[in-house]
C-alpha cells in the first residue's frame, strides 16, 4: 500500500516536472515549462520551429537561417560552428537549438542554458524532429503538420508524368565532384519521385566520385545544387553525356538549393522543384 | 666535372620508367577498378573515356607534379632552406583568394556560370597566385635580401589567407567550392590544360637550368656568390619568376596540392648528390612520379569513389621521407 502511494506521488511529481526529452546526443533535457525564448543555430531547426507556429518565440538565429522572411529581422548570433556565446547569453534564451556537431553545447550548459542538439539528416529525421520540437513547444498537432508535408511530397511524386519516371539522375552537390547518393536526404526525395539515382546506396550519402563514373553511368537528367560548379560541357568527356547533349541540366539558384539540401519542413517544396526538373520544365530556366 | 653524373642519370631513367609504368596503370584504372586495355577498345564509351578523360588526366597529373617539383627545388635552392616549398612566396594564398573572390563576386549572379566558364576559376587562381608573389616582392622591396623576401612571403600568406576566410564566411555558399580547390584535384584536367602545363614546364625548366649556376654558388653563401662575380639580383629575379610561373600554372589547373614541392627535392637528394642543374630536372621528375602515383592510388583505392589527391601526396611523400630518415638514423647508430 505504501509503495503504491509513493508511486502515485512519484507520478504526480514527474508530471509537475512538465516535460523531459532526449536529444540526439542522448542527453536528457528537462523543462519545467515550455520555453518562451528560443535561439536556433541551425536553419532547418529554425524552419521547423516556424512551421510549428512558434516563430514568435524565436529571439535569435544563426547567420545562415534565412527562412521564413520574418527571421531575417532577428538578432544574428554567429554561425552554427562559430556562434557568439556572449550574444546568445545576452538574449536570455530558455533553450538553444543546435546541431549535434556544434561544439558550444558544453559551454552554454556550463553557463546554465538548456541546449537541445538535433541532427536531422533523413526524411524520418524530419518527422522525428517535428514530433520532438512539438513536444517541447507544446504543439498538439505536430503529427498533422508532418502528415501535410508528407502528403505534399506524395503529390509532387504524383505530378511526375509516367514517361519521366525511372530516368537516370545525377545530383551534384558540388564540383568535387561530390554527389548526393541514394541514402542522402536529396536521394530519398529522388527515390520517392521515381527517379533512378546513378549513385547507389553502398557509396554512402555524399561520395566524392571519379568523374568518369558519371560519364559511364550516362545520366539522362543532371541536377546541380551549387551554382559554382564548372559548366558540365566544359569538363573533359562530359559533352557526350545524354543529359548534357539534351540540355537536361537543372542548375538550382542558391535559394532553391537551400530548400533542396535542408532536411526540414520545406522538403515538399524541394520535391516539387525536383519533380519540375524531372518533367523537363525547369531546364536552364532556373529563376 | 660531375662525379655523380652516372647515378643521377640512372635515377632519371628510373623515374622516367616509373612514370611510364604508373601512366599505363593510370590509363587502365578507372571508376570500375583496373581493367585490361584490350577490353577497352571494344566499347565506344570506354574508348572515349580513355581518350578524353584518362590520358589527359595521367599526363596532367604528371605535368602538375613536375611543375611543383621544379618549383620546390628552385625555392629550396634560392632560400638555402630545406623547409622552403613552392607556396612560400604567397602564391598559394594568392590563388586561394583569387578563387574566393571570383566565387563571391560572380558566383551569385545568373550570368555567373557563363562568365566563370569562360575565364574560369583557373584564370582567377593563376592571376591570384602571380599577384600574391608580386605583392611579396614589393613588400620585400625586391629580391636582394633573402630573409626579407622569406618574411614578406610568410606575412602575405597569412594576411591573404585571412582575407580569404573573411570572404568565405560572408558567402557560405562558396565554402564547398573553396574546399574542393584547397584539397586539389586532377579529375577535370583536359587536353588543353595538359598542353599548357607541359609548355610552361619546358619553358621553366630551360630557364631554371640556365640559371642553376646561381643556385650552386648560393650553396657557399651569398657573400661568396657575390665575390664570384655573378649578377645576383637579376639572376635571382629570374628564378623567382620561374618559381611563380610554375607554381601559379600548377595551382590554377589542379588546386593546392600539398607536399609535392617540399618532398620531391628531398627524395632526390637522399639518393644522389649533384649540382643544381640535374637536381632541378630530377626533382621535377620525382614530383611528377609522386603526383601521378598519388593520382592513380586516389582513383583505385575506393573506386568508384575518389580520395582527394592532396591527402595522398602528403601520406606518400611524407611516409617515404620518414622512412628514409628513420633508416639513416639506424644506419648511423650501427656504424
Amino acid at each position: 500500500m505504501k509503495i503504491i502511494m509513493w508511486l502515485v506521488l512519484g507520478l504526480y511529481l514527474t508530471s509537475a516536472q512538465a516535460l523531459q526529452i532526449t536529444d540526439d546526443r542522448g542527453v536528457v533535457v528537462a523543462f519545467d515549462q515550455p520555453p518562451q525564448r528560443i535561439v536556433s543555430l541551425l536553419p532547418s531547426l529554425t524552419e521547423t520551429v516556424c512551421e510549428l507556429g512558434r516563430c514568435a518565440r524565436l529571439v535569435g538565429v544563426d547567420r545562415y537561417s534565412n527562412f521564413p522572411e520574418h527571421v531575417k529581422a532577428l538578432p544574428q548570433v554567429g554561425g552554427g560552428i562559430d556562434p557568439n556565446i556572449e550574444a546568445i547569453v545576452a538574449l536570455k534564451p530558455d533553450v538553444v537549438l543546435m546541431a549535434t556537431s556544434s561544439r558550444v553545447a558544453d559551454r552554454l550548459q556550463g553557463l546554465g542554458i538548456k541546449v537541445v542538439a538535433l541532427e536531422p539528416k533523413t526524411h524520418a529525421d524530419v518527422r522525428r524532429v517535428l514530433h520532438l520540437l512539438g513536444q517541447v513547444l507544446e504543439v498538439k498537432d505536430a503529427q498533422t503538420v508532418w502528415r501535410v508535408i508528407d502528403a505534399a511530397v506524395s503529390a509532387a511524386a504524383q505530378s511526375v508524368p509516367a514517361s519521366a519516371r525511372g530516368q537516370r539522375v545525377y545530383f551534384e552537390v558540388n564540383a568535387g565532384p561530390y554527389a548526393a547518393g541514394e541514402v542522402s536526404f536529396i536521394g530519398e526525395t529522388l527515390t520517392r519521385l521515381g527517379a533512378k539515382n546513378i549513385v547507389p546506396a553502398a557509396l554512402g550519402p555524399f561520395p566524392k566520385l571519379n568523374p568518369e563514373f558519371v560519364v559511364r553511368a550516362n545520366p539522362e537528367v543532371i541536377m546541380v545544387g551549387d551554382r559554382n560548379s564548372v559548366l558540365m560541357a566544359a569538363r573533359p568527356g562530359w559533352g557526350g553525356i545524354a543529359a548534357v547533349k539534351a540540355k537536361r541540366v537543372c542548375v538550382f539558384s542558391p535559394a532553391q538549393a537551400d530548400v533542396l539540401v535542408r532536411p526540414g519542413p520545406r522538403m515538399a517544396q524541394g520535391a516539387r522543384l525536383m519533380a519540375l526538373c524531372l518533367a523537363g520544365q525547369l531546364t536552364e530556366a532556373a529563376p | 666535372m660531375l662525379p655523380s653524373s652516372r647515378p643521377a642519370f640512372t635515377l632519371a631513367l628510373g623515374l622516367l620508367g616509373l612514370s611510364l609504368a604508373l601512366g599505363m596503370l593510370g590509363v587502365a584504372g578507372g571508376s570500375t577498378g583496373l581493367e585490361p586495355l584490350s577490353t577497352l577498345w571494344h566499347a565506344p564509351v570506354a574508348q572515349q573515356i580513355v581518350a578524353d578523360i584518362r590520358l589527359p588526366r595521367v599526363l596532367g597529373a604528371w605535368a602538375a607534379g613536375a611543375l611543383l617539383g621544379l618549383a620546390g627545388a628552385v625555392a629550396q635552392g634560392l632560400f638555402r632552406n630545406p623547409l622552403a616549398d613552392p607556396y612560400l612566396l604567397g602564391s598559394a594564398s594568392g590563388a586561394n583568394l583569387g578563387v574566393a573572390l571570383a566565387l563571391v563576386v560572380f558566383g551569385g549572379s545568373p550570368l555567373a556560370s557563363a562568365w566563370l566558364a569562360r575565364l574560369g576559376l583557373t584564370g582567377a587562381a593563376f592571376v591570384g597566385a602571380i599577384a600574391g608573389v608580386l605583392l611579396t616582392l614589393s613588400l620585400a622591396r625586391g629580391v636582394q635580401h633573402t630573409l626579407r623576401l622569406l618574411l614578406a612571403g610568410v606575412i602575405v600568406g597569412v594576411v591573404l589567407g585571412a582575407a580569404k576566410d573573411m570572404l568565405t564566411l560572408a558567402a557560405p555558399e562558396s565554402l564547398q567550392a573553396m574546399q574542393a580547390f584547397a584539397l586539389g584535384t586532377t579529375g577535370f584536367v583536359g587536353w588543353s590544360a595538359c598542353l599548357l602545363m607541359l609548355t610552361v614546364w619546358l619553358l621553366c625548366m630551360a630557364v631554371a637550368w640556365g640559371l642553376s649556376r646561381l643556385l650552386d654558388a648560393l650553396v657557399l653563401g651569398e657573400a661568396t656568390a657575390q665575390s664570384l662575380g655573378l649578377p645576383l639580383a637579376p639572376l635571382r629575379l629570374g628564378l623567382v619568376l620561374v618559381l611563380a610561373l610554375a607554381t601559379g600554372c600548377a595551382v590554377a589547373q589542379t588546386g593546392l596540392i600539398a607536399f609535392v614541392g617540399l618532398a620531391a627535392p628531398h627524395l632526390v637528394r637522399t639518393v644522389v648528390k649533384t649540382l643544381h642543374g640535374p637536381l632541378l630536372l630530377l626533382s621535377s621528375l620525382a614530383g611528377a612520379v609522386l603526383l601521378l602515383g598519388a593520382d592513380v592510388l586516389a582513383r583505385l583505392l575506393l573506386a568508384p569513389q575518389e580520395l582527394p589527391v592532396g591527402v595522398l601526396t602528403a601520406v606518400l611523400g611524407g611516409g617515404y621521407l620518414l622512412w628514409l630518415m628513420h633508416r639513416r638514423v639506424r644506419l648511423g647508430a650501427a656504424s
